[in-house]
């Protein structure tokens, strides 16, 4: 029998891991990456040019970022490896791919899909101004490229990231003028009291914290009322607190309410999803091997549910080594019951990571009619409320269509989950009820010229 | 954008809707726009000027034309002489 046609898509701690147990079982694989280096976005690399060192760039995580890296390094010259390619499509066994102007397909039987995750954010007044950016984007502007994103930079939102960030950026000579986390203060201390204090991410967690505590970088918890002030720039951030309205000059916010899983290749792959209470998103199911509904589909890392980059790193590995089963090896099986156990104490801290930093409900935004809602479109949340109204809207689907909310350049992924909580509580339905944005290829942009061969 | 750490690399010329501009090698379109002035496209008539968002290539907030071919600005590196224009409209492709 001829050996399946594998391919992964992403190069990030799941599918380098995926991609390596697939080597060392000497399967062949093509491994696509959007980005010009793996790594992924939490190790991003940085361009040639820069010299800082794995420690000042990654801090606790160096030499996981380090290990990380050497492994994509020595697979390259092993494997078929494809960078800066993105794939824009899955239809009927195959891959749509375009690099560099040129469109390839690439015919699969198992595909792994280890496609990450992104910031979740909430449409706060003030929000499309320059000098505001996802959390993550803030990190990436630090650790790929050695920039800050202002000069006096408050970190809004929730989630272990924001703590990271604010640490990276003081640490890196920044000025952090404030962390503003919408968790309260005892929501965190009632989540993270069951969890060992032997576990290492927590106690970095509380180590940032700590850090930023003695340098006197104002950490307020329990903010509603999240707004940013400023007519073409940033110039404060303003947010409510035990009923008090405060206001913090700035000129930058880095902000992000937790992650979310990008799922629009699972989705165009026909796998089935589910509504997961926790993260309050829609997510492929999958069972222990991370194989999705369709058969051949495994789903890895971030982009089947936020795990962190430990959860991604075994998951990929977990993934591999049920591939390399199905195709005639024999992987390890005590391996595999060690990863198992791993994935499940990695599971148990992130539900508790869930319940500490919660989604803030529509109810504590800073709800104006006037703020936008939707980037790509500049549609504003009165805009999708009058036709939520006047249109009898229950499904996000059906506020597409009548709205453009979610139909833009990204595609949803900045307003989609903001404008499902917008729905739900205007129609009074829970999430689960509005749907979820269909998933339309290409799942980004690209100029048309660059889409006909030459 | 202000540059923060790893500022001592070798500075590089491109132009930038049509006038001189320099940044350093390793920048990112992004990185080499927002460090020359505070934002990417101008206002029009719909909303206020922008400056990208995710810088991981999601938010598809930084389409700039760059050499004449469209590009994500936070995902492309900038090479020396390019030329980069940010109007909008163009960039839409």
């Amino acid at each position: 029998m001829a050996e399946p046609r594998i391919v992964v898509v992403g190069a990030g701690p799941a599918g380098i891991r995926a991609a390596e147990v697939l080597a060392t079982h000497r399967l062949p694989l093509v491994l696509v990456d959007e980005a010009p280096k793996g790594g992924g976005q939490i190790y991003r690399r940085a361009p040639d040019a820069f010299r800082r060192p794995y420690a000042a760039r990654y801090g606790f995580e160096a030499d996981k970022a380090q290990a990380l890296h050497d492994a994509i390094d020595r697979l390259a010259g092993r494997i078929d490896y494809r960078p800066s390619t993105l794939v824009w499509n899955v239809f009927d066994r195959h891959l749509d791919t375009v690099s560099d102007g040129r469109t390839g397909r690439i015919a699969f039987d198992v595909l792994v899909l280890a496609t990450g995750a992104m910031d979740r954010v909430l449409p706060i007044p003030g929000w499309t101004l320059p000098g505001v950016y996802t959390l993550g984007g803030a990190q990436i502007a630090l650790k790929s490229q050695g920039c800050a994103v202002g000069k006096r930079v408050v970190f809004a939102g929730t989630g272990p990231l924001l703590y990271l960030v604010a640490y990276q950026y003081a640490k890196a000579g920044a000025s952090v003028a404030a962390v503003l986390d919408t968790s309260p203060a005892a929501t965190k201390r009632r989540a993270l009291a069951g969890l060992a204090a032997s576990s290492g991410t927590l106690a970095k967690g509380l180590y940032y914290w700590a850090w930023l505590a003695a340098r006197r970088i104002a950490v307020e918890e329990g903010v509603t009322d999240i707004g940013i002030v400023g007519d073409e720039a940033v110039r404060a951030v303003r947010y409510r607190r035990d009923a008090t309205e405060k206001s913090i000059p700035c000129d930058a916010v880095g902000m992000g309410f937790g992650l979310k899983s990008e799922t629009q290749l699972a989705d165009l792959a026909g796998c089935e999803f589910s509504f997961d209470p926790p993260s309050r998103q829609w997510l492929p199911e999958r069972n222990a091997d991370g194989e999705s509904s369709v058969p051949g589909v495994y789903v890895a890392g971030d982009g089947a549910g936020i795990g962190g980059a430990d959860a991604a790193e075994l998951w990929g590995e977990r993934i591999g080594l049920a591939v390399a089963a199905r195709c005639g090896r024999a992987p390890d099986a005590a391996r595999i019951a060690a990863i198992d156990r791993g994935l499940a104490s990695l599971a148990r801290f992130r539900a508790a990571i869930d319940r500490a930093f919660p989604v803030p409900p529509p109810e504590t935004w800073s709800d104006r009619d006037a703020t936008i809602l939707c980037r790509c479109e500049s549609i504003r949340i009165g805009e999708a409320k009058a036709a939520v109204r006047d249109f009898a809207l229950v499904e996000m689907n059906r506020l597409k269509a009548v709205t453009r909310i979610g139909m833009g350049r990204c595609q949803g992924r900045m307003c989609g989950l903001a404008a499902a909580e917008l729905l739900a509580r205007d129609t009074g339905q829970p999430l689960a009820a509005v749907g979820r944005l269909r998933g339309q290829p290409p799942v980004k942009p690209m100029p048309i010229p660059w889409t006909t061969e030459a | 954008m202000v540059r923060l750490v790893d500022r001592d690399r070798p500075s590089i010329a491109f132009m930038l809707d049509g006038a001189a501009a320099t940044a350093q090698e390793g920048d990112t379109i992004l990185t080499a726009v927002l460090t020359a002035r505070d934002r990417l496209a101008e206002a029009n008539g719909i909303d206020g000027p922008r400056a990208g968002f995710c810088q991981m290539g999601a938010c598809q907030e930084c389409w700039v034309i760059a050499d004449g071919r469209p590009v994500r600005a936070c995902g492309t590196l900038l090479a020396a002489g390019m030329r980069v224009t940010t109007d909008r409209h163009a960039a839409r492709g």
